[in-house]
């Protein structure tokens, strides 16, 4: 509370009084007005540890590495975000992208349709998958995490049930479904399509998110359901098109998977919906919804890239890295629960 | 139209027709009557404050004035006009505000963005209108402008967030808001009732304030010295229908309490 005029009475005297605050208390101050600013501490710190270890760390080659291996889950994680500000949590990302790409890459390949056909119908059974989420939410009325603990399984046996258990290798789509790992360089730096195209993602959604009424009752509705209905808001329309926009987000991560792993597998991504978590949990967005910026997501993704590959090259086991992870997870959520404490 | 505009200039209500006015409203639940035709009226300028035991039927009342509950019988006039609330946005439409007692106020949300919360303003130019930019700076503005003419001195930063307002505060940002789009009526239902004894008089400065903008307010309250001290007329409701309507100055706080009891008939 910033009060400039002079006190006017006793009783704001002693408000004055009371409003005196430790410094401890003005960092949580600061955390709790800017989540972005705990992981991008991390970050820095992050990156000068592991360059100091290893000066190939640094080397232009490495960055775009990085980068490269955290453009999908770096987009899943966008979907998981919108999820998570509405106070929810969507267990079936990864298995719903796995379904949409497969969607992509069959239609391409066993019903030979174009690219950009495939790549639609694609985008319609990411629309659908997370359609079938919102409904399940908001109709239903079923908590997010057993709704999406549901649609998870379900999605897996219909990718499985689908695709036949089949992959579908570069060589046998059209061209236009691998484009998201051709490479432009930018300086010394290799930025692949699906790096740019991921960025371009986060760009759009933190201007929805943060400029747009849309975005306002996304927040609103996360902080306080109840509150947001009194205030006119229709929650409901809101959980279902955060949802569907979700699958759309999806269906973008798709076609960047394609591409990266040169191929479309049934079998891939089953770690993607936990990741995508963890880069929403570390970027300092608040599991409880209401609370987070979309840009702390894109570095919670680079802060697990950066330290598995930071790892790496210091000659640390993976189960290491897997370790390190953990403990990351832990304390970004602990200095969430001390940040929110500021509520009185 | 601006927001401020709308206060400072109600649609005018022509002389002696009440801003609002409920004719014989008949409420049942199955076999329970909540509302056994109850009549109300409300004039410019006025604080109606509505008083009761539990189960008197006060919040049917409200939730029958404020589209919450459709009534099942009896007429509501808006400046004279029929009017049918079908739900609680058609009020709102329609200039009445309710603020709810438990402080229905996004917290992680600035000062700025709950007064605007649900109806946002947009850009103008294809900035609104193609990109559905929000017009940030235009509402906090006029944010600022609606906190001053309250003179809510203690809201002066509109772009803090609520939740670290204290419960007085978060409630004069509710009352705030109701008064920046109540143009025709504002209720506030028991608005003190989370509050300590200062912050409760925060928010019946508040209401006088709106009294002598001409802004009709209906309060309901349990709280006999605050109805007392605020209202110019008091609506006491009796197992469901309107046992009397007083004034602070034709009767005492144990006479509002015989009636609400049943112990006495005004």
């Amino acid at each position: 509370m910033t009060n400039d005029s002079p006190p006017t009475s006793a009783l704001d005297l002693a408000a004055e009084f009371l409003d005196r605050r430790t410094p401890l208390d003005r960092v949580r101050g600061v955390l709790h007005r800017y989540p972005a600013v705990s992981p991008a501490v991390v970050l820095v710190l992050a990156i000068i540890v592991f360059g100091s270890i290893n000066s190939r760390f640094f080397a232009p080659s490495n960055l775009s590495l990085i980068l490269d291996q955290v453009s999908v889950v770096g987009t899943v994680a966008i979907a998981q975000t919108l999820i998570i500000l509405t106070a929810g949590i969507d267990l079936s990302v990864g298995a719903a992208m796995i379904l949409s790409s497969m969607v992509m890459a069959q239609t391409a390949f066993q019903n030979g349709l174009p690219a950009p056909i495939a790549l639609f119908l694609g985008l319609v059974a990411a629309l659908a998958a997370g359609a079938l989420n919102g409904f399940l939410v908001t109709r239903v009325k079923l908590p997010p995490f057993i709704a999406t603990l549901g649609t998870l399984n379900v999605f897996i046996a219909l990718t499985l049930l689908y695709s036949g258990g089949q992959t579908v290798r570069k060589a046998e789509m059209p061209e236009l479904m691998t484009w998201t790992a051709s490479a432009f360089p930018i300086g010394d730096v290799r930025m692949t399509v699906g790096v740019i195209i991921m960025i371009g993602l986060y760009v759009l959604v933190a201007y929805a998110l943060g400029r747009t009424a849309w975005g306002r009752h996304v927040y609103a509705v996360g902080d306080d359901a109840e509150a947001a209905r009194l205030a006119g808001i229709s929650t409901g329309r809101v959980l279902m098109s955060v949802y569907v926009a979700a699958g759309a987000v999806l269906a973008v991560a798709a076609w960047i998977q394609i591409g990266r792993s040169g191929a479309a597998s049934p079998n891939a991504g089953a770690d993607l919906n936990l990741d995508s978590i963890t880069a929403v949990v570390i970027g300092g967005t608040s599991l409880f919804g209401g609370r987070g910026v979309i840009w702390g997501t894109l570095l919670g993704a680079i802060i697990v890239g950066v330290f598995r590959n930071g790892l790496f090259l210091a000659g640390v086991d993976g189960l290491y890295q897997t370790l390190a992870i953990g403990i990351l997870i832990i304390v970004a959520v602990a200095v969430d629960q001390w940040i929110r404490k500021v509520r009185k | 139209m601006s927001l401020i505009e709308e206060v400072t200039e109600p649609t005018p209500t022509p002389a002696g027709v009440p801003v609002l006015e409920a004719k014989r409203l008949v409420k049942t639940f199955g076999r329970v009557v909540g509302l056994d035709g109850v009549s109300l009226k409300v004039h410019a300028g006025e604080v109606l404050a509505i008083i009761g035991d539990n189960g008197a039927g006060k919040s049917t009342l409200i939730k029958c004035l404020t589209g919450a509950y459709i009534p099942d019988e009896g007429q509501l006039l808006l400046d004279g006009q029929e009017v049918s609330f079908k739900r609680p946005q058609d009020a709102r439409d329609a200039g009445i505000e309710t603020v709810y007692q438990n402080l229905a106020v996004s917290p992680a949300l600035d000062v700025a963005s709950n007064l605007f919360l649900g109806r946002e303003r947009r850009k103008p130019g294809i900035a609104g209108s193609i990109f559905r930019a929000l017009d940030t700076s235009g509402m906090r503005k006029e944010a600022r402008e609606q906190v001053l003419k309250l003179g809510i001195s203690t809201l002066q930063d509109v772009t803090v967030a609520v939740e670290n307002l204290s419960g007085g505060q978060r409630q004069a940002v509710a009352v705030a808001r109701a008064a920046a789009f109540g143009s025709k009526v504002v209720v506030l239902d028991e608005p003190t009732a989370a509050l300590g004894v200062r912050e409760s008089n925060q928010v019946l400065e508040l209401i006088i304030r709106l009294r002598e903008q001409g802004v009709p307010v209906i309060l309901i309250s349990h709280n006999m010295p605050q109805v007392f001290q605020v209202a110019d007329r008091i609506h006491i409701q009796r197992l469901g229908k309107r046992a009397a309507t007083i004034t602070p100055q034709s009767h005492s706080m144990t006479d509002a309490v015989a009636i609400m009891t049943g112990a006495a008939t005004a």
